[in-house]
Order: C-alpha cells, then structure tokens, then sequence
C-alpha cells in the first residue's frame, strides 16, 4: 500500500478523505435538485411527495407540515434535506412500503445485473481488444473494430427484445425474463443456477456496448502503448516479445479501462433501466417503468436520488482506484 | 471584396477541400455520411415516401414481411411497419438536431466562459458540470417528462439541457489551453476586447472537436430520445421509432418485424452519425499512424 511517495506527495488515505470530502457538496447538490424538481412540478407539490393516489387526508396534512410546504423555498429545501438524511424518502402508496426500503431492495438487484455485466464486458473487451492490437490491420482487427462500432450504436433494449425472440421465442434455450423461476422450489446451488440461468439475455444485452467501449479503448491503448520509448527500451533490454506485451504494455493500459468503467457507471445504469423492462427483471429499472405509470412520484423521486448517490459513489471509488494504479496523481 | 480577404475566402476552400480529400479515404465515415444523407431524403420526403398513413389501422393485423402491400409487415392494429419507421425518421432527426445544437449553444457560451476567464466563474461552472454528469440523464429526463409531460419540443430541451456539460468540459479545456497561445496576446496588443476574442479568434481554430462532439451528440441523442420512448414517454402523438420498440415489447412471440425495423432504424441512425464523427476527428486530428 503506497504511503508518502518519493515526491512528498499525500498518503493515498488522505488523498480518499479528500474526495469523500468533496463529495458532500455534490451529495447535496443532487438532493436540493431533488427539491426543485418536486418544487417546480405542476400543480400541488403534495402530488410530488406522495404521488397522485387516493392518499388518506390525514397523511396527505402530515406530509404538508413535515416538509413545510407553506413556508419559504429555502426552509422546504432544508426540511427536505433533513428528511432525507434521516432517511425519510415518503411513502410508496403503489407498492405499500417506504420509498427507502423498495428502493434500496430493487437497487440491489440492479446492481448485482450490473456487477455481472461489467466484469464479463470488461474482460471480453479487454481480451478483444488485445487480440485486434496484436495484429493491427488484419481481419480480426476489422472484425473486432466492426463489433466495437456496433455495439456501440446498437440500444440495448432493442438488443434484448432480439434475444428475446431469438433465444427465448424461436429456440427456447433461455427464459424470456424474470428473476427466476416462480413456481419451483429451489434453493443453494438450484436456485443459483436458474437466476444464472435468468441473468443471462439481460446481461448479454446489456454487456454488448461496454464490450464495445472497452474493446476499442484497450486496441488503441495498447497501440498507443506500444509505439511508446519505453517498451523500445524494454525491447532494446532483450526482454522477449510476449513479455513486452503481457506485463509492460497490458499494465500501462489497465489505467484507462478502469476509468471508463467508472465514470461510464451512470450510462450503465440507464442501459440496466432499459433492459430490464424488456426482461421484466425486479430491479430499480422496472420499478421505475412501473411507477411511472402508477404516477408514484415519490419512488421517482427516490430512485433519482439514490442512483445519483450511487454513481458519486462509484466516482469516488475509481478516483481512488486511479490514484492507486497511476502514482502520478497525488493532491 | 479586397485582396486579403479575398485571399482569406480562397485559404479556407482550400483547407475545407483539403479535408473533404482527408475524410473521403475513410471509407467507414463515408458510408456514415451516406446513412446521414439517405435519412435525412427520408425525413423530408416522409409524406411521398410512405406507401400508408402511419396511424391508419386496418384489418390486415400481424402480417408478417413481404406480405403485398405491407413490405415490413403490421402491427397489432394493421399499422404499416414501414410507414411508421419513414415517419419515424422526422422525429429522430428533428430531436437529434435540436438538442445537439442546444446542447452546443449552451455548452460553448459556458465552456468558452469558464475556459477563458478562469477562476471563480470556471469553478462554480465546473461544479454545475459535475453535478449534472453525475445524475444520471435516462433517470432525470424520465423525471421531467413524467412531471411535466412529453411533447417534441419539452424532450428537445430535456436532453439538450442535459447534454451541454460534456460539450463544456471539451469547449473548456480547448480555450484552456489557446487563450496563452500567441496569436490570442496579439489580439489583446491589437485592442480587441475579450468577447470579440473569445468569438471571433479563438473559436474557429477550436471548431474542429466541438463538431466531431456535435456528430456524436446527435447519435447520443436520438439514443436518448428512442430510450424515452420505449418508457412510453415519448409524444404519444407522433410516430416514433422508440415508441414502436414499446409497442412491440407485448408482442414479441408473435411479430418480431415489429421489433427487428424499427430497432435497426435506430441502430443504423445512431451508427451514421457515430461513423461521421469519428471521420471527422480523424481527418482534423494529426494523429500518429498506427501498428
């Protein structure tokens, strides 16, 4: 674990303090926008807290006082922020738990489909990327390219609605969606291998762009890298060809992957929002698909939040990675 | 015209003439720019292109491909595939370059701006940058749109106001590093005032990314307007590509020509204008030959 750098430069802990600390205005920022997004909606913003639902009059007057929706804007904007660092994200009438609660259980489902996703994309990326690098011009550099164009410009729910019909419709090799199977009593490894077996069109979709990205963005770092002085001088040493390529120039492009993957985080998520409609998979996606035709508009609301927080968080986490991997970076 | 000028008009043939000879050997960008040019004939000449009216049902319901009259097949209602996805193609492109170009408007002003003056107005606007690229921009335009409704022109605005901040930080870092170059000190010795070198100076040596980052957000942005779409938060009352992907998704097992066209519509629009981008920074950007 690095401590003080040659330089003089911070500890990598204070370097993470800092960010963290820095992140607090912006946590912030997202929750004020929160605000005005119910302050600015048409109509009373009672609807936005509670969501446009027969709700009992004596809630409907709790939440008024609770949030002051009588006093000045900046007031409202604090009780807000109080409320929702206590948690209190309001009351989800469609689904009958608190926003917190729904939220919290869709969003981890959503960030295990995620989790899956990234870390097959990112290592078939990386190994097609590598692959197209080794032979640039050649046609499995072309081919790689031509994937890497695609799944870039493909959606990825029109990708799983092809999925869908190729693999669920006409072959009948995979489940058309859902997180598993309902009606079998499974458990331990059955029931693993059935939400595996669930996950896998989701994920495929969703998986296709970030394989794109990360295939492209490792075959030109790795080119990039490899015209560079020092693998000339690592060649000019005598160390041999594959060794060049495996430990000096793969590792100098390990640096930027991770901050695709990273910063990339937000539009991962909405891509997960999309597939998951089409595969009807439990997550914060769908339950935004659905509660906007509820019109429950405090779970909206809530999912915003929470999936901002998310990413800073993310954010927060690849700087730190950043910092770790490349030691020129310091505060 | 006098002399210089008339000079200047001829240099700037030549470099555009010299670009088009750059662009016109990539043949990716090429097919890209043709994709560009067949969709934009499509939208315009939508009314005479369409064998139907997009909204027209009919009795003709679920019929596949190549069924005489329906080339793309129907809906659930006997909608023509093919008339919505011509039809279609305004919505896209009207979207795509309105936002764009919203996007770019603001996008420019604040990241000259910021770039330019430095200091407090560059880090309040950097701060403003940051918040909006963190939240994700699927989930607060679904926000808006459920709140404030769906119509062309709000879907225009909510994705060009969330998409300036990339064009900023680029715009940014571009006058960043001009603004001490030599030629901007010689506008300052000459007298010009910061605006007039902000615009007239700094800006044309600095167009060539912002319109790669144009292309490109033009793709983004039908991207978005297609994903708001398949939400079901699309104008309800045109024909949109994303809305056909919405209502194919009940009819998957029966009709997969409903997903299939309009789907590649959207894939083949967003790859156009990817391909166009790409092109064009490669034919402005003195890179490093590869391999």
């Amino acid at each position: 674990m690095p401590v003080r750098n040659a330089a003089g430069g911070t500890a990598l802990w204070q370097y993470a303090l800092m960010r963290l600390l820095q992140a607090v205005p912006l946590l912030l920022g997202i929750i004020v926008i929160n605000y005005l997004l119910i302050a600015l909606a048409p109509g009373d913003p009672v609807t936005a807290l509670v969501g446009d639902y027969p709700a009992p009059p004596e809630y409907i007057e709790q939440v008024r006082a609770q949030f002051g929706l009588d006093k000045p804007l900046w007031e409202q904007i604090a009780r807000y922020v109080l409320n929702v660092v206590q948690g209190n994200l309001g009351f989800s009438f469609a689904n009958r738990v608190p926003v917190l609660d729904l939220v919290m259980e869709r969003l981890g489902r959503t960030l295990l489909l995620m989790f899956i996703t990234i870390s097959a994309a990112t290592a078939m990326g990386i190994a097609l990327g590598t692959l197209a690098a080794r032979r640039p011009g050649s046609l499995l550099d072309t081919l790689a390219t031509g994937v890497a164009l695609t799944g870039y410009s493909v959606p990825e729910f029109w990708l799983g609605q092809i999925l869908v019909i190729v693999f669920a419709v006409w072959l009948r090799w995979l489940p058309a969606g859902g997180f598993r199977d309902v009606r079998l009593e499974l458990s331990g490894l059955d029931l693993y291998l059935n939400m595996l077996k669930h996950m896998l069109l989701p994920m495929a979709a969703l998986s296709f762009r970030y394989m794109a990205i990360t295939t492209r963005l490792t075959r030109a770092s790795l080119l990039e890298v490899m015209n560079s002085e020092f693998i000339l001088a690592a060649r000019a040493r005598g160390v041999s060809e594959r060794r060049v390529f495996w430990s000096h120039g793969l590792r100098a492009a390990a640096l930027p992957i991770v901050t695709v993957v990273g910063y990339n985080f937000s539009f991962i998520m909405a891509g997960s929002a999309l597939v998951e409609t089409v595969f009807g998979w439990p997550g914060v996606g769908r339950l935004m698909y659905d509660s906007i035709f509820y019109r429950d508009y405090p779970v909206l609301l809530g999912i915003l939040l929470l999936v901002s927080v998310t990413v800073v968080i993310v954010n927060l986490l690849t700087d730190i990675a950043y910092a770790f991997l490349d030691p020129r970076v310091r505060y | 015209m006098a002399a210089p000028a008339l000079a200047a008009k001829r240099n700037q043939l030549h470099a555009l003439q010299a670009f088009w000879h750059r662009y016109r050997r990539n043949r990716l960008g090429v097919f890209g720019l043709a994709v560009v040019v067949v969709l934009l004939v499509v939208a315009l000449l939508a009314p005479w292109l369409a064998p139907h009216d997009p909204y027209a049902t009919s009795r003709n319901r679920f019929q596949p491909p190549l069924t005489p009259g329906h080339l793309l097949g129907t809906d659930q209602l006997g909608r023509d595939v093919l008339s919505g996805i011509v039809w279609g193609s305004r919505v896209s492109l009207l979207v795509g370059f309105a936002a764009a170009a919203t996007a770019m408007v603001i996008g420019i002003a604040v990241g000259a701006v910021s770039g330019y003056y430095g200091g407090v107005v560059d880090a309040i606007l950097m701060r403003i940058t940051e918040l909006f690229q963190v939240i994700p921009r699927f989930v607060l335009a679904l926000l808006v749109v459920a709140f404030f409704g769906s119509g062309l022109g709000k879907l225009i605005l909510v994705i060009g106001l969330l998409s300036w901040p990339q064009i900023a930080r680029l715009v940014r870092g571009q006058y960043l590093s001009h603004k001490s170059l030599p030629y901007v000190d010689g506008a300052r010795v000459l007298g010009m005032g910061s605006a007039r070198i902000i615009f007239t100076e700094i800006l044309p040596n600095v167009m060539a990314p912002i319109i790669v980052t144009a292309s490109l957000d033009v793709a983004q942005a039908i991207l978005l307007e297609a994903s708001l779409g398949f939400f079901g938060l699309g104008d309800p009352n045109v024909p949109s590509w994303g809305g056909m992907l919405n209502n194919a998704q009940d009819f998957l097992r029966l009709a997969w020509w409903m997903s299939v066209f309009p789907g590649a519509a959207i894939a083949l629009a967003v790859l156009g204008f990817n391909l166009v981008g790409d092109a064009i920074n490669e034919a402005t950007n003195p890179r490093l030959r590869e391999g």
